[in-house]
């Protein structure tokens, strides 16, 4: 018989409804905002039993039932009340099928799983953001909390896109501002009307005054992206350890066990996907086809 | 050696046993003659085990041979591991009902009888160790594994007589039973004539061999079974140097030997299947016509190019990065990620790899030359 608890939650073997289980728990599309042409956020509520409080950084695997399961970073803010925010570029099957899902429709969700940006222990750093596309959705919690903290640390959050249509989350740029945050972006390619930068994200790291003995600098983008922006970061006088970046493999079970995410010794969705660039990371993303 | 829970049992010991793991409501699986080769299948009698069929195993080949000899274990390890039972190689996770708006998650949970294992292997018990680790001390452990190996009962059969491919001395791992058992038999067909030693590892395997009776082991007995485990260790020509060796691969991931196997190996995945620690899984979501849905898992092969694909192609695309992967897996970043090997010595990898690849010896050509690197352009 299906362990279901009385409110229709699924709940685990020994008996916890916690969603991190290997079965999904039913969520319902509250509201879906476009973002650009092929990314929508997707804001998700509990049908019966929630997953556990999230941390900024995490993530959660989201089904489209009769389609597939991919893992999703929360865009959303830790402690927000209301439905979870889960930013999702179209770029195969299941992601199609997520981020079409009607207002009302019934999603899986699990977890969430994997280590966060850990912003807590940030309050009188520098804190230094740099995002590559859709990279800046898991980044955007924490840039929200950083954003508001109480503390003495700057916030610096630098966007690249590849051009200015596809850059995501332009008005919580102004809000970022608005709180005292520098927001740098920068396009590969330019369009009429745009103002900012052209280049890759790099070459806004020559605009900044950095204290690099009281900056942590978040990293989210294209693996290429987070390699070469890490070690420009060491040059300029970060220790690696105090650069943190988010990777990505092939994820399916969210729980250790089913080995696709694995870097090396890592376990992306067990150890990851946030990881200090120091020691192992930057000797792993050096070698070819780990 | 005296054993406090240890007695003597003929042949019919054998028979006994498996018509009381019946009466316990066991699903009482043993080694079986089947397509060519000793696999786990039903055991109703003992008349069910492959009496005097041996395996002669080579890199590459496998096949039975028969003879006179009146052992029922007298051979090494078939292609198909108990692991199969546990966690088993296609699996219904959930299903749904309904659509839109309306899906309902129905879980599909497990209602196998328990599994009794009789005759698996000392390394086939590490390996049940090694699963227990990777799959049920996670922080969110495999529910199906869990469940079927909490209730699973193992008799573990000592080894008599090793394949020229195995080398579980190396790897610690037998020929004598290690711990874990709930009942580890040792076949003795000397001068004393066809009797087995049977000893208790759990309460089961206690209460267990209490009703079996059998009479105390004499001291010649005993010999007789440290003789067997010393001419088994003897036998086992295959070695695996494991001095350091999780660090030596670490540091010689750009060794031209990885080039030199990847001319060989064909990624067909086989040694991933026959392998008792792989827990490698897919889950993959079908749907048909009336729009219901299944997840189902599947023993997934890091051998499969689709294994390691993200947005933008898969990982590890070359055979030398997945054949890198899977050795340095199992002998390197298995003790990063789960603090032990991910290889007990069993061979089967080097048997029924088709072009008779051995792990053994790939491991030995990168430790003859260590650090040696290849140039990014390819040149030694």
């Amino acid at each position: 018989m299906a362990p279901t608890t009385a409110d229709g939650a699924v709940a685990t073997a020994d008996g916890r409804a916690d969603g991190t289980s290997l079965w999904p728990l039913p969520y319902r599309v509250a509201w879906r905002r476009r973002e650009t042409a092929d990314v929508v956020t997707v804001a998700l509520e509990p049908v019966g039993a929630a997953a556990a409080p999230y941390r900024a950084g995490q993530f959660h695997m989201l089904t489209a039932f009769g389609v597939g399961e991919v893992a999703i970073s929360v865009s959303g803010t830790p402690g927000t009340p209301g439905p979870i925010e889960h930013t999702i570029r179209d770029v195969g099957a299941v992601s199609h099928a997520l981020g079409h899902a009607p207002v009302g429709a019934l999603l899986g969700l699990r977890g969430p799983f994997g280590t966060d940006w850990g912003v807590d222990d940030l309050a009188d750093r520098d804190v230094l953001v740099i995002a590559g596309g859709i990279g800046l959705a898991p980044l955007r919690g924490a840039i929200h909390q950083l954003s508001q903290r109480r503390g003495t640390g700057s916030l610096t959050v630098l966007v690249g896109a590849r051009d200015p249509d596809q850059l995501v989350f332009t008005a919580d740029m102004e809000q970022w501002r608005a709180r005292g945050a520098t927001v740098l972006c920068t396009v590969d390619a330019a369009a009429p009307g745009w103002r900012g930068e052209v280049g890759i994200v790099t070459t806004l790291l020559t605009r900044l005054a950095l204290a690099p003995e009281r900056t942590v600098a978040l990293l989210c983008g294209p693996e290429v992206m987070m390699r070469f922006a890490a070690a420009d970061l060491v040059d300029l006088g970060l220790h690696p350890d105090r650069i943190r970046v988010s990777l990505e493999r092939n994820m399916q079970c969210g729980a250790g066990i089913c080995g696709h995410c694995q870097l090396g010794p890592l376990l992306l969705c067990r150890d990851g996907p946030v990881l200090p660039y120091g020691g192992t990371v930057a000797a792993l993303l050096g070698q070819q086809e780990r | 050696m005296a054993e406090a829970r240890a007695v003597l049992l003929g042949t019919d010991g054998i028979e006994r046993l498996v018509g009381l793991l019946a009466g316990r409501g066991y699903r009482t699986l043993g080694p079986v003659v089947a397509d060519g080769a000793i696999v786990p299948g039903p055991v109703n009698s003992s008349a069910d085990l492959p009496r005097g069929v041996h395996d002669d195993q080579s890199p590459g080949s496998y096949r039975l041979s028969r003879d006179d000899d009146p052992s029922l274990f007298a051979w090494a390890v078939g292609p198909r591991s108990w692991k199969a039972e546990l966690f088993p190689p296609g699996a219904v996770v959930f299903r749904t009902s309904g659509t839109g708006s309306e899906v309902q998650v129905v879980p599909v949970l497990d209602d196998a009888a328990p599994v009794a294992f009789v005759g698996a292997r000392p390394c086939e018990l590490a390996a049940l160790g090694i699963l227990d680790r990777v799959l049920g001390a996670s922080e969110h452990p495999d529910p199906l594994y869990s469940a079927r190996r909490a209730a699973a009962f193992v008799a573990v059969v000592e080894c008599a007589r090793p394949a020229p491919t195995c080398f579980c001395t190396s790897m610690g791992t037998g020929p004598a039973a290690g711990a874990g058992f709930d009942l580890a038999l040792t076949e003795l067909v000397g001068d004393g004539g066809h009797r087995f030693i049977a000893r208790a590892g759990s309460s089961v395997g206690d209460s267990v061999l209490a009703e079996l009776g059998g009479r105390p082991v004499p001291p010649a007995a005993w010999d007789e079974r440290a003789e067997l485990l010393e001419r088994s260790e003897a036998a086992m020509s295959r070695r695996l140097d494991t001095d350091g060796l999780a660090a030596l691969l670490a540091r010689n991931l750009e060794h031209p030997r990885w080039d030199d196997v990847a001319e060989r190996c064909l990624s067909c995945g086989n040694c991933t299947l026959v392998c008792p620690t792989c827990f490698c899984s897919a889950l993959d979501d079908v749907s048909d016509l009336s729009g219901a849905t299944e997840r189902r898992r599947r023993w997934d092969s890091c051998f499969d190019l689709g294994y390691s694909e993200v947005h933008g192609g898969p990982v590890r695309s070359s055979t030398r990065s997945r054949y890198r992967q899977w050795a340095t897996h199992k002998l390197s970043t298995w003790f990063d990620q789960f603090q032990t090997a991910g290889c007990v010595g069993c061979g089967r990898c080097i048997t029924w790899c088709p072009v008779g690849i051995d792990i053994t010896e790939e491991a030995a050509a990168i430790r003859a030359s260590d650090g040696e690197t290849v140039r990014k352009d390819g040149q030694a």
